[in-house]
């Protein structure tokens, strides 16, 4: 199972890469693996404001619908159109091309309570 | 390795989906694989070439003696008198209100023997429905821990015999053997596809299953799980027990009237269904398909037309076949017409569908 090192992971299994203070938002490989073939994102609006751990986007597979939270606080200011015709990119490349949106963060002090790779991996038992 | 709860049953193929690599989810008080390698790949599989299901949890119900065909005609639907030694029929049990109990599979097996084929969720709820109204002159038994069973589903099912010079007949049920165990062999299934149902000894479980897995290898069959089982029923729109039949839906209001003989002299049920028949069932049980690119729907979610709410899912998925969303709901009669624009509910949105006819998916000619 695949936990890049330069990431920083919730454990709700999000992972989010920074950018001075843009941070990119997907879901693990773990994750992906768990929910199988994702057939459907439902992303949210750019310019709309979320919570920590509020439900931010879904993803949904043949099997279920899984909500997606908000690793920080911040303001949406992109989001992954690619994933409109070709959802499975979530699979196939989680880390990169299956990327869900990007937030402005609010406050940096919240990625204190993220965990860091080693931590994310003893949680998934990797 | 995860553990499995202890209280839930485990047919005799446990290990082997382990084995194989299977994720287990709970089903009607079972473990059962849920999918393998995916349930799209396994989707595709059944409908391009071959693939194996572990039916192990499906009950078994034996019914024999002279008065077991006269009997049976009163507990259930459809006509057990249309059956020649050795066919089958779908046909349901109903309770008084024409609710129901189960849907299944009877065959004759001798000019006196009947075999019931019915839902891993319903064996206890059956036997307990069947026991009480049994007569001296019949023979019930729950043979359900008895038995293993498979289903060989795909358009290159029937590959599978060949090299073992035993075709099993299209119409009839078949004895064939294989592993040096008796297999019992109906042309049927629940996917949309040419295929097999088998049933044999529980304690040949393990080396039929690998016998049939050898015999695939060269066609690429795949081990399938329950999440293509729905997937692959919901485009051939056979019902789910449990989800889009029940004790309060009748075979009138399901789709099923063809499977019910209401010139029967007498059955559980009867009363009801002539008495529903004489004004139409108020909801009827539609196909649905979504017009365009949409999230998977689900059962439960609301259905409407004319500004209101009409119906509610009891089944959907997103049709691996079709690229779009698919489901059986019950609607109000006014609004169960193929050709019926109905819209979907999903988390607030409003997604356009229409009534299809049934069902949505048709395999392909044989050849």
């Amino acid at each position: 199972m695949l936990v890049p090192d330069d990431l920083k992971y919730s454990e709700t299994h999000e992972w989010i890469r920074l950018d001075g203070e843009i941070g990119t938002v997907g879901i693990t490989d773990h994750a992906q693996t768990e929910l199988t073939d994702v057939v459907y994102v439902e992303l949210p609006h750019v310019g709309a404001k979320f919570e920590q751990k509020q439900a931010i986007a879904v993803v949904e597979s043949v099997k279920a619908a899984s909500d997606i939270y908000a690793p920080v606080t911040g303001e949406v200011t992109d989001t992954n159109t690619a994933l409109e015709n070709n959802p499975a990119l979530v699979n196939t490349d989680p880390y990169g091309q299956g990327w869900l949106f990007k937030l402005k963060l609010a406050a940096l002090d919240e990625l204190a309570v993220l965990k860091d790779p080693a931590a994310y991996k003893a949680q998934i038992g990797a | 390795m995860a553990s499995y709860p202890a209280d839930l049953r485990r047919t005799p193929l446990f290990q082997e989906h382990l084995k194989l690599g299977a994720k287990m989810i709970e089903f009607g008080g079972w473990t059962m694989p849920v999918f393998y390698a995916g349930i799209m790949a396994e989707h595709q599989a059944v409908r391009n070439r071959v693939g194996i299901f572990d039916i192990s949890h499906m009950g078994q119900i034996e019914v024999s003696g002279t008065a077991a065909a006269n009997w049976l005609n009163t507990l259930l639907t459809n006509n057990l008198e249309k059956l020649s030694i050795g066919e089958g029929q779908y046909t349901l049990m109903l309770n008084e209100r024409g609710g129901i109990i189960d849907d299944l599979i009877v065959y004759r097996r001798t000019e006196t023997g009947y075999l019931m084929v019915v839902n891993a969720a319903r064996i206890a709820q059956d036997y307990a429905w069947l026991e009480p109204h049994s007569i001296p002159e019949i023979r019930l038994v729950n043979q359900s821990e008895q038995y293993a069973a498979v289903a060989i589903q795909g358009p290159l099912s029937v590959e599978l015999f060949k090299p073992i010079g035993q075709l099993p007949s299209r119409n009839h049920l078949d004895e064939l053997q294989i592993a040096g165990t008796n297999l019992l062999v109906a042309r049927t299934g629940y996917t949309g596809e040419d295929g097999f149902e088998i049933f044999y000894s529980a304690s040949a479980a393990v080396a039929v299953w690998e016998r049939f897995l050898a015999l695939g290898e060269p066609l690429g069959i795949q081990p399938c799980g329950l999440g293509a089982r729905d997937t692959l029923r919901l485009e051939a729109c056979y019902p789910l027990n449990g989800a889009d039949l029940s004790e309060s839906r009748t075979p009138l209001e399901a789709g099923l009237g063809s499977f019910v003989d209401l010139e029967k002299p007498s059955f559980v049920g009867r009363e009801a269904l002539l008495m529903q028949k004489k004004h139409g069932p108020e909801q009827r049980l539609v196909a649905l398909k979504v017009h365009d690119r949409s999230p998977p729907v689900r059962p439960h979610y609301s259905l409407f037309a004319a500004e209101r709410q009409i119906g509610e899912l009891t089944s959907g998925t997103l049709s691996p076949s079709l690229g779009v969303g698919i489901g059986l709901g019950y609607v109000e009669a006014g609004f169960a017409r193929p050709g019926q624009e109905i819209e979907i509910d999903v988390r607030g949105r409003k997604f356009p569908a229409t009534v299809e006819k049934k069902p949505l998916y048709r395999k392909h000619a044989s050849s």
